[in-house]
């Protein structure tokens, strides 16, 4: 892998180090080395099948919900091993909250989408519960298009405020890293445009990694890029070097459009 | 470098560089023809420069709108960025060398006479040769995309702005001596002038092939030597 001299070594949120995993007896991902920079938001691109989503599933232990599937190595959280056996899944997965490709919104009304997550962990009054909800719709960007509808259901909501619902109730239970797995893919422009500046102000308090195969939109959103191939690790670098004077011959061409 | 999983931006790019090229072959030509209207004071050479310099502006547009369309399009990134934005700046480049020749051509017509003698001009015709063999060395350096033959051209450019001061001493002098000359020698410093700003051209030219290569800026200072702007000759009274 090509990292170039990074200079001002920024703290470390998540620090994954000889990261291999497997798929029943398929490698995955080959050794991978990586830092998630604290309040930085780093993108994953890459061909179909490099791994970039399993690796973004590694972060919250996504994968254990599936047989047949492990990891090996170290993906150091503020101290702690990720991997380890005795992690707190529900925990785990309250501090490091996750966005799909789809919106997944509850069957639920666009209240109880936000209020959900929080009762697993807080007890709230209801004040309390109504100004948290509030406050995470605010965050979400949805507040001013719901506020008159908060009991109506949320699958009643576009596409892209459902996408902006989930994004709202991840952050509803105070994460401190956010993956966001193609959020935009199912979007139009003017939505996407929506979570894009969305992520941008979410940076003022949370560690961000996003998976995408829209270049231009690691370009927009990102402060680093990491480019993967075959479950390798190519290159990782500050966005701004990789769009424009990329190290490696691989990474060059993928985001020519030379190969895909 | 393969080619492009779309051909058709392989052939856009390839597009925007038969222009750079056919604006290089042109710019190479004006300032030869200028340089060659003014040691002759031949208002026929003249006249068509200032002719042809409206086909370089053309080409110049089209090629701009062609790397306008690139970027709208197709979104370059990495090499493919800096090839569109490397060939918008030296088309910039090529154009503004067209105006000088155009301008040294237009004092010809000014000029509209005889030289006294042929020594006034022997000065301007060396350097004209000198900036011309910079522009034809950057050009190749470009089609080549050799970073050693444009740094080689980049360092080059003392030696025309050294002997722009040269010269520009000298023609003060030449005024002095009779203020006849001074008609002739303001329009033959501007020529001068005008031949040392193409010499910055393809300096500039030999930066971009630079930055399209490498993808980094020709950060070191270049050694500059026009010290015109600093230079005095005193005048004596007799």
């Amino acid at each position: 892998m090509t990292v170039s001299t990074l200079q001002n070594a920024l703290p470390e949120k998540i620090s994954i180090k000889n990261l291999k995993f497997f798929y029943g007896d398929n490698l995955a991902l080959k050794s991978i080395n990586l830092p998630l920079y604290e309040k930085k938001v780093t993108a994953f691109i890459g061909p179909s099948g490099c791994g970039k989503s399993t690796l973004l599933r590694v972060l919250n232990r996504m994968y254990d919900l599936y047989p047949k599937q492990h990891a090996e190595g170290e993906v150091l959280f503020d101290g702690g091993n990720i991997l380890a056996p005795n992690q707190d899944l529900n925990l785990l997965r309250a501090r490091i909250g996750m966005v799909f490709q789809k919106p997944t919104p509850f069957p639920m009304s666009i209240y109880d989408n936000i209020a959900f997550g929080i009762r697993l962990y807080e007890n709230l009054s209801r004040t309390e519960m109504d100004e948290r909800v509030e406050a995470a719709l605010t965050r979400g960007a949805l507040w001013n298009e719901v506020k008159d509808k908060l009991h109506s259901s949320g699958l009643s909501l576009s596409g892209g405020q459902q996408q902006r619902l989930c994004i709202a109730r991840s952050i509803a239970v105070r994460p401190e890293v956010v993956l966001f797995d193609e959020p935009c893919s199912a979007l139009d422009p003017i939505s996407t445009s929506k979570i894009e500046e969305l992520i941008d102000e979410l940076t003022a308090d949370y560690t961000i990694a996003i998976v995408t195969h829209n270049m231009q939109q690691a370009a927009r959103v990102s402060d680093y890029t990491a480019f993967m191939y075959l479950g390798e690790l190519i290159e990782f670098d500050e966005t701004s070097k990789i769009f424009t004077a990329p190290s490696d011959k691989r990474t060059q061409d993928y985001i020519t459009g030379r190969f895909g | 470098m393969s080619e492009h999983i779309v051909t058709r931006y392989d052939d856009e790019l390839r597009d925007v560089q038969r222009r750079i090229a056919e604006m290089g072959g042109m710019a190479e030509r004006l300032v030869d023809l200028s340089v060659r209207a003014l040691t002759r004071l031949d208002t026929t050479i003249a006249n068509s420069v200032i002719a042809d310099d409206r086909r370089l502006d053309q080409v110049q547009r089209e090629c701009e709108e062609l790397a306008i369309m690139i970027i709208a399009r197709r979104q370059p990134m990495a090499l493919d960025l800096r090839e569109v934005i490397g060939a918008m700046r030296i088309s910039n480049d090529l154009e503004r060398i067209g105006d000088l020749a155009k301008n040294i051509a237009k004092r010809v017509l000014a000029l509209d006479g005889q030289f006294q003698s042929k020594r006034f001009i022997t000065g301007v015709e060396h350097m004209a040769e000198l900036s011309l063999a910079q522009l034809k060395d950057v050009l190749d350096a470009y089609a080549a995309r050799d970073v050693n033959q444009a740094f080689e051209v980049w360092r080059r450019d003392a030696d025309i702005d050294s002997m722009y001061t040269s010269l520009f001493r000298e023609l003060l002098t030449y005024m002095m001596e009779d203020p006849r000359n001074i008609t002739l020698c303001t329009h033959l410093l501007f020529c001068a002038k005008n031949i040392e700003r193409i010499g910055d051209h393809a300096t500039n030219i030999a930066e971009t092939v630079h930055y399209v290569v490498t993808g980094e800026a020709l950060t070191q200072d270049r050694p500059k030597q026009d010290e015109s702007s600093v230079t005095s000759v005193s005048y004596e009274t007799r």
